[in-house]
């Protein structure tokens, strides 16, 4: 007998019976949600900031090279996407769109199409990420409910930059991926 | 193995218990901020729970439906009936691939499987990329917590490890430096490794995708710079579908860490192009769990590690106390399930005080399961001194003429008995504990004096 049929059959030896599967109330939120984002950005050590003060970060000079996805605003990149995800090691900047954000804790929902390669958003030192002020919704049951089953191979929810408090619980931002994240609302 | 041995190891070091005991119970204590924050908190365990007792009510059901969706996704579905067959497909992915050098991220199945000595057995070299793991790795021991694996370091161990290891200054035990200096090294591995294996948070059969939650972002940069992606779930990790998925996103971090939610919650449902992604179902015992009415709904655990935080034994006495992959009170009623003779100590170290079924988000009852599995391995064993001693207690409190007695001996006794009576070995009460001051009248004496 094959382990599938193996585990399968005692399974279905026990025939248990079906216990029901609960529905999901929708829960409201309350509140300003751009404001409860922005507080909810802040405290998972994000920044938000305009896309004026993206466009001058970018002139800075402070990143060499900036890779940007956005069709939201203006084109900032200074190379094309490479073939192989391996190659993006030296990424400085990567500025990409996120579909929907949510007020709750801060999490943007991407998909393929907005990372051009799925290494985009770890690989990059430092993340930008671009959304619109209207697509910010309240909870979690609310973004599923939007994002449904659209079909993307890939798809992340990303709630700020990467961080560790493996040593002592000292909390360290930058842990494999990027080393800060700021969301430019639009 | 016993837990008490393990644990009075734990608590000769006074300082550094206590310092193991404060720092869970502030990740506890950030747990309840968090969770307050949400007013349908309650609702939220409530229907976890729920439709986790569904999917396990069907689970045979669920996981045909999930090899159907996600095969036709381009996932390849193997199945695994235990540890051994898991090792033996991994390795296989492995030869196809002829590579020898992975990178894994957290990953508790494959800790239970004991992946990492298989693997190397074969010359294969493992590196664990999650900081904590990645760490408790260099020093040739398993996690002890399933969501903090470091949390019985100190920084200081730490920084000496990584000075010999990675060669970081003599002494700095800062923990930005040492994190970055783990991140240079690791970048390196990543940018290295053929195949990338992941643990999973979640399945969904309706879209024939899976979930996997990190903080450090360590899964996706193992898994996206790779070729191929194997995935390790046991079969319990299913919910059905993706609106499933914002009641347990809602629960998880905050009951793990307090955050409001992982930094990276990655959907994986087919692979990028010429790419592989291979997801492995591994029972390994969850089936037999699963026909033990008494102890099955353990099976809905989604390894936060909040009863562990919580738990008052587990704080005092470290992960590896447990001996088992999954420490705490939740390891405790999972693990006999597995080896009852090896693990028959583990559900006698709890006080039963139900903190870590109340803080569980998908509302198992520990701590009523920990009392049952107490009754199996007592069956199984005979009588325990603490039993004996209950068992005198019971006929002294049955008879009011023994109770009245035994109190005035007592109250006469315990001013002049010798300390070497109490505390002594075979008295586990009297180890930590006080006895307290003897008062002069019993309640009864007092209340005859005083108010009749």
């Amino acid at each position: 007998m094959s382990s599938k049929s193996m585990i399968l059959s005692k399974i279905k030896k026990l025939a248990q019976e079906e216990k029901p599967l609960p529905e999901i109330p929708s829960f409201e939120v309350v509140g300003d949600l751009v404001e409860t984002f922005k507080n909810s950005v802040a405290m998972n050590k994000g920044t938000v900031i305009s896309a004026m003060e993206l466009q001058d970060l970018v002139n800075s000079g402070a990143y060499p090279k900036v890779y940007s996805g956005s069709k939201l605003i203006e084109d900032l990149k200074t190379f094309d996407l490479p073939a192989h995800p391996k190659d993006l090691n030296d990424l400085d900047l990567a500025i990409i769109d996120g579909q929907l954000g949510v007020a709750e804790n801060a999490a943007i929902w991407l998909e393929d199409d907005n990372l051009g390669l799925r290494a985009v958003p770890f690989i990059t030192q430092h993340l930008v990420i671009v959304l619109e002020q209207s697509k910010i919704l309240g909870n979690m049951h609310e973004a599923y409910g939007m994002i449904g089953a659209h079909y993307s191979g890939f798809g992340l929810f990303i709630a700020g930059p990467s961080k560790t408090a493996d040593i002592e619980q000292s909390l360290v931002i930058g842990a494999h991926g990027a080393k800060s994240l700021r969301v430019v609302l639009v | 193995m016993s837990h008490p041995n393990q644990a009075a190891n734990f608590l000769k070091d006074e300082k550094r218990a206590h310092w193991h005991d404060e720092t869970l119970w502030f990740v506890r204590e950030k747990r309840d901020i968090s969770s307050k924050g949400i007013p349908e908190w309650e609702e939220l365990r409530k229907l976890a729970s729920g439709i986790k007792d569904h999917v396990l009510s069907k689970l045979d059901y669920y996981l045909e439906e999930l090899e159907k969706t996600a095969s036709a996704n381009g996932i390849k579905v193997h199945w695994a009936k235990d540890a051994a067959e898991h090792n033996e497909i991994v390795l296989s992915i492995l030869q196809e691939k002829k590579c020898k050098a992975i990178v894994k991220s957290k990953s508790i199945l494959t800790e239970e499987c004991h992946l990492n000595p298989f693997l190397e057995k074969h010359g294969v070299e493992v590196v664990d990329t999650d900081l904590g793991e990645r760490i408790v790795q260099f020093l040739n021991q398993p996690p002890s917590h399933i969501v903090l694996p470091a949390i019985h370091l100190k920084k200081r161990d730490i920084s000496e490890i990584f000075h010999e290891k990675l060669q970081t200054e003599k002494g700095n035990e800062d923990p930005a430096y040492l994190t970055n200096a783990a991140r240079i090294h690791l970048r390196d591995k990543f940018m290295k490794a053929k195949v990338a294996i992941t643990g999973v948070n979640f399945a969904i059969p309706e879209t024939g995708e899976f979930v996997v939650c990190t903080n450090e972002g360590n899964a996706d940069m193992g898994v996206h710079l790779a070729d191929v992606h194997i995935a390790c779930m046991g079969i319990e990790k299913i919910i059905p579908k993706r609106e499933h998925l914002g009641v347990f996103l809602r629960l998880l971090a905050r009951s793990a860490t307090g955050q409001s939610i992982t930094n990276y919650n990655s959907h994986f449902r087919s692979p990028a192009p010429g790419k592989e992604i291979h997801l492995i179902l591994v029972d390994n015992g969850r089936t037999e769990q699963l026909s033990r009415e008494k102890f099955k709904n353990s099976l809905k655990c989604i390894r936060c590690g909040a009863c562990m935080n919580t738990c008052p034994i587990y704080r005092r006495s470290g992960g590896y106390s447990y001996g088992s992959t999954v420490p705490g009170p939740i390891g405790s009623i999972l693990s006999p399930g597995i080896d009852v003779k090896k693990y028959s100590t583990l559900p006698f170290a709890s006080t039963l005080c139900g903190s870590c079924s109340d803080v569980c988000p998908v509302k198992i009852n520990i701590h009523e399961q920990l009392y049952e599995w107490r009754q199996e391995i007592t069956k199984a064993q005979g009588w325990s001194a603490k039993e004996m001693s209950m068992k005198m207690a019971n006929g002294i409190f049955k008879s009011p003429l023994a109770y009245k007695v035994s109190g005035k001996v007592l109250r006469a006794t315990l001013k002049t008995l010798p300390d070497s009576l109490i505390y002594n070995p075979l008295n586990a009460w009297g180890k930590g504990r006080n006895v307290p001051e003897v008062p002069k009248e019993s309640f009864k004496e007092w209340y005859q004096k005083n108010r009749s």
